[in-house]
């Protein structure tokens, strides 16, 4: 079957989708996106989370025809979709991305794969890349070791934080309580959820009261 | 500039400033961003033009006999490439393994445990393969199976490996055993007899699985030599490779590994998985094939921890010292070798943990059994000794009468006490410092899930399950501390290689480092740059992948690579400067009398005397030079345990933690809530504070994890697992995780680069037998397995 969707803002098409195959698979394989994870494929562990017209859900297990005209959010698109919402005062649907998605071609090739560079200004900074406060505030709390359930996390994590800004610790580990991690022991992600909301609410010009 | 230099005109116009991201400093990740952003590429992430897909058949049972397999109709599927089985193995080699080569590619003529690869198929899309695999027909015929000491050691015991000749077999009671290490230090029998108290007791520590996130996975591709490109997640490229080539009968110059984006470890990664089977389908069909294990597949896919029976008995004065210490430890190995022999090592030589007994009399032992293969895990046989030695020190001093917390710091282990191999503990060893440290923290508030907005649920047993408000609710604080060596030991060739390159680019001087290290989460990318700023006095360095293109790294694994291969990348670098140096002196020697006399080093950029005067700029002495060199480094040697005695220096170096466990427990439903796990850890030096501490804390939780829901359940009747799912196999979330305090303790072990001390692992030993002990002091119970489950709470099922 044929699917139409949008992803990160960019209406995309997939032909062929074989009837059982998940949003996840397509993400992946057809559609270039491998950065929503495929960790145990059963909804369990978060790993694949994806806002899906603005409500996050795992991607494993929402069936690719259920997408059709609707609107997908992932971590690729995670910083444009933040920035849009900075600017346009809030936006919830997933449709506020345009340009983020490096869809058209598949997976990951492997000369893209495999560099890494240690730039000690741009990590102390972030200096150079467009990154959503959530995103920034991972890398710089040391949330992130092996990474692999950290684009879920980003994504609840975002989500989280637009419907409450100013969570307690209890709001935040009932908020991303679907999404496993086994490396950090969680306090790291603490931190990083915290300083996210701290920077957010600092750049929130005041309401008064 | 240039005119100061000429004059010859001493050069000392500013003072050196201290290179920005050198050791000791929180520098984050350098794939930090590319992990955030979704690009960094994972192995399951790898995608090749025209690609097929790997699948694996796995054996429904664990012990039987292979009469037959068919793969006709499997390969009669359109859009299959090849189907693949032990007949079709290219070369006689068709076994692999860490040290005993007795795990099949693919099964022959008997299948040994459940989920064991019988056959697999390449098809041009992850579903195809799949359903091809379920129509290979494959006939067994059931064989009983073995599952524990009594079925492995029978009389009549059928053998797991039948013919075994690996050089273990010497030295083991029955064929069923795959090693056994005795240690005989003193004479506990004589030493008992001076004990006011004895306590004896029986501990069983369950089936723990690493269950790290990224699945098994990888993609080989074929190249045109007739060799093999692979790329996968692994722990030690260098040991894939040996045990990969002879199986597809190639030199290992045509199977070039390079390691892709690894999705934790902790263990489960040591060991081979799919990457030959990936090779063999790229190679029989000239595609590039990817394999990617589901969650299901990797519970089978990967070895476990070995789950334990510990036999314990202990003895003490009045005034509370420890007389002696008599163990026995059974471990199962599963169905394959794997690293057994080593866990065995482990679990003898620190079985009695970080205390001073002089009489012990120890044993411990792997079986071979049809129960899933179980290797190395985060910890490797120290764990499960610390849960059971961590258990009796309660149980004793509370005979004693003595205070838990002071009891083990009247015994505690110090600079210079003897394991029971004999070996010496000569470096700092503050396990009475640990210990004051954890219970110095401040402890939770009392009933905390009260304030002044009412009761908030989520923060009791039960949670949002809205199962009590506090009643029957009943808290409970728990202590223990352990001992872990750290790197590979008993006289293994620990070494590691790293290749290190300075040069001008684009005005700036720049290093490269090059190693075989797997980075598998635990940030030693960002600790090797942070070496090579401080050695090297340069902003910026790159880390080049790693691969086979460069000698071994040894593996990531046993807490040593921050030791082993960071001190190498410190080596190659001292090399590496002292060319520059050279260099600067060629160049520019005459122009400063400092550059012949002074004692030199590299920093923020600059040449500088160790009196902080500039000789030079990095970039004029590199000018159009390039500075590159490869350098083997080891530590110091240690020699295997003797076989009969158990003695020898065995271990290279220790790493300490102790843990402090605040649990409250619903005793109506046998729910428990963990409120705080402190910890305090000695780490040597710690050279990014930041990753210590993020490693302190996961290691801290997945002792938590099979404290009180992680386990591995087999069927004892079938050997059958009934779990292999994140479903079934509980993992600790983040609201199951309480707040994990760490306070780091920083004395320098002066045998290692900077003082450091591996720090992975030692936090997961301490954390479960807190856990276990804050338990019982909640509920009075005993509780002498893990994981506590909610009937052994409320006395209500089998233990």
């Amino acid at each position: 079957m044929r699917v139409n969707f949008t992803v990160n803002g960019r209406q995309q098409e997939a032909d062929d989708v074989w009837e059982g195959e998940s949003l996840l698979y397509v993400l992946r394989e057809r559609m270039g996106l491998p950065g929503s994870k495929n960790a145990c494929e059963q909804g369990e562990c978060g790993s694949c989370t994806v806002r899906l017209d603005g409500v996050p859900v795992c991607s494993c297990l929402v069936a690719a025809g259920q997408v059709e005209g609707r609107d997908v959010v992932t971590v690729e698109g995670l910083a444009e979709f933040a920035r849009q919402r900075a600017q346009h005062g809030g936006c919830a649907s997933g449709a506020c991305g345009d340009d983020a998605g490096k869809a058209g071609r598949a997976g990951t090739s492997l000369q893209d794969a495999q560099q890494w560079q240690s730039r000690p200004s741009d990590s102390q900074t972030g200096e150079g890349d467009e990154l959503s406060p959530i995103q920034q505030a991972f890398i710089d709390a040391g949330a992130v070791q092996c990474g692999f359930c950290t684009p879920g996390l980003l994504v609840a994590a975002d989500e989280m934080l637009e419907r409450n800004p100013d969570p307690s610790d209890a709001d935040i580990r009932e908020g991303l309580s679907g999404n496993l991690c086994r490396c950090t022991g969680y306090e790291k992600i603490m931190d990083a959820v915290r300083l996210a909301a701290a920077r957010q609410s600092a750049t929130v010009p005041s309401q008064g009261a | 500039m240039a005119d100061t230099r000429t004059t010859g005109i001493p050069f000392n116009v500013t003072q050196g400033s201290k290179t920005k991201g050198g050791i000791g400093e929180s520098t984050l990740r350098p794939d930090g961003t590319l992990k955030v952003t979704g690009e960094f590429a994972y192995s399951s992430d790898m995608w090749h033009e025209d690609m097929l897909w790997g699948q694996i058949l796995r054996s429904p049972v664990a012990h039987a006999e292979i009469l037959s397999i068919d793969t006709g109709e499997a390969l009669a599927t359109p859009g299959v490439y090849a189907v693949l089985t032990y007949d079709d193995l290219p070369t006689d080699v068709k076994n692999y393994g860490l040290e005993i080569q007795d795990t099949p590619v693919l099964a022959h003529g008997k299948v040994r445990h459940h989920g064991e690869p019988v056959a697999i198929v390449a098809a041009d899309h992850p579903e195809t393969a799949r359903r091809a695999a379920a129509k290979i027909k494959v006939e067994y015929r059931e064989l009983p199976v073995i599952t524990d000491e009594a079925s492995a050691t029978a009389p009549d015991a059928i053998l797991v490996h039948e013919g075994r000749d690996d050089h273990h077999i010497g030295h083991v009671p029955h064929p069923n055993i795959v090693h056994r290490q005795p240690i005989v230090r003193g004479n506990a029998e004589e030493a008992a007899k001076k004990a006011d108290f004895v306590v004896k007791g029986e501990y069983y520590f369950g089936m723990q699985d690493q269950a790290f996130l990224g699945p098994e996975s990888g993609l080989a591709v074929p190249s045109e030599d007739g060799g093999v490109d692979l790329y996968v997640a692994t722990q030690w490229l260098h040991s894939d490779l040996k045990q990969i080539a002879p199986v597809l009968g190639l030199p290992e110059d045509k199977v070039r590994m390079t390691l892709s984006g690894v999705g934790g470890a902790f263990g489960g990664r040591e060991d081979l998985s799919m990457q030959i089977h990936a090779c063999l389908l790229a190679l029989r069909t000239g595609k590039p094939v990817k394999i990617v294990y589901n969650r299901f597949e990797s519970f089978f896919g990967h070895v476990h921890r070995h789950p334990a029976r510990l036999y314990y008995e202990h003895g003490a004065t009045k005034d509370g010292k420890l007389t002696h210490m008599k163990c026995k430890i059974v471990l199962d190995g599963g169905a394959y070798a794997s690293a057994s022999p080593a866990v065995v090592g482990n679990a003898s030589s620190l079985s009695v943990g970080p205390y001073v007994i002089d009489d012990v009399d120890i044993e411990a032992i792997a079986l071979y059994s049809n129960n899933p293969p179980c290797g190395a895990m985060r910890g490797f046989g120290a764990v499960q000794a610390c849960f059971a030695y961590e258990a009796q020190m309660d149980k004793l001093a509370d005979k004693v009468g003595m205070d838990r917390v002071a009891f083990r710091q009247l015994n505690a282990m110090e600079q210079g006490t003897l394991l029971p191999t004999g070996q010496p503990v000569d470096s700092p060893a503050p396990v009475a410092e640990l210990l004051r440290r954890v219970q110095a923290m401040p402890l939770p508030m009392e009933r905390q899930w009260e304030s002044s907005e009412g009761s908030d649920v989520r923060q009791l047993p039960g949670g949002l399950s809205n199962t009590t408000h506090g009643e029957g609710v009943v808290r409970g604080v728990g202590y223990a501390v352990g001992i872990k060596n750290v790197g590979f030991s008993e006289g293994f060739d620990d070494y590691s290689t790293a290749k290190v390159r300075m040069e001008v680019i684009n005005g700036e001087a720049v290093a490269t480092v090059h190693t075989a290290m797997a980075e598998v989460g635990q940030g030693g990318i960002t600790v090797h740059a942070q070496i090579a700023r401080t050695e090297l006095g340069v902003g910026q360095v790159t880390i080049h992948p790693a691969d086979t293109q460069v000698g071994s790294a040894g593996s990531t694994s046993a807490s040593r690579q921050t030791y082993v291969t960071g001190g190498a990348v410190k080596n190659a670098c001292e090399l590496v400067r002292e060319k520059v140096l050279e260099i600067g002196r060629r160049k520019k020697g005459t122009y400063h009398p400092a550059w012949a006399t002074a004692e030199l080093l590299l920093e923020g950029g600059k040449v500088v005397t160790d009196g902080g005067e500039v000789l030079a700029d990095l970039v004029d002495v590199l000018e159009g030079e390039v500075v590159e060199l490869e350098e083997e480094w080891r530590h110091r040697p240690t020699v295997p345990f003797d076989l009969v005695t158990g003695q020898g220096n065995g271990h290279v170096q220790y790493s300490f933690a102790a843990h402090r466990a605040v649990v409250e427990v619903d005793t109506e439903l046998g729910l428990v809530k963990v409120i705080e796990l402190a910890c305090a850890q000695d780490v040597g030096k710690a050279l990014n504070p930041l990753s210590v501490v993020g490693q302190i804390q996961g290691g801290t939780l997945q002792g938590m994890g099979i404290a009180v829901m992680e386990e591995i359940v087999v069927d004892p009747k079938t050997a059958k697992v009934r779990n292999p799912s994140f479903t079934d196999y509980l993992l600790p979330t983040i609201l199951d995780t309480p707040t994990i305090p760490v306070d780091v303790l920083e004395l320098a072990d002066d045998h290692a680069p900077y003082g450091l001390r591996g720090i992975g692992e030692a936090p997961t030993l301490s954390s479960t037998p807190a856990v276990l002990a804050a338990i019982r002091n909640a509920t009075g119970l005993e509780l002498d397995r893990t994981p506590v489950r909610p009937e052994h709470l409320t006395g209500t099922g089998p233990a």
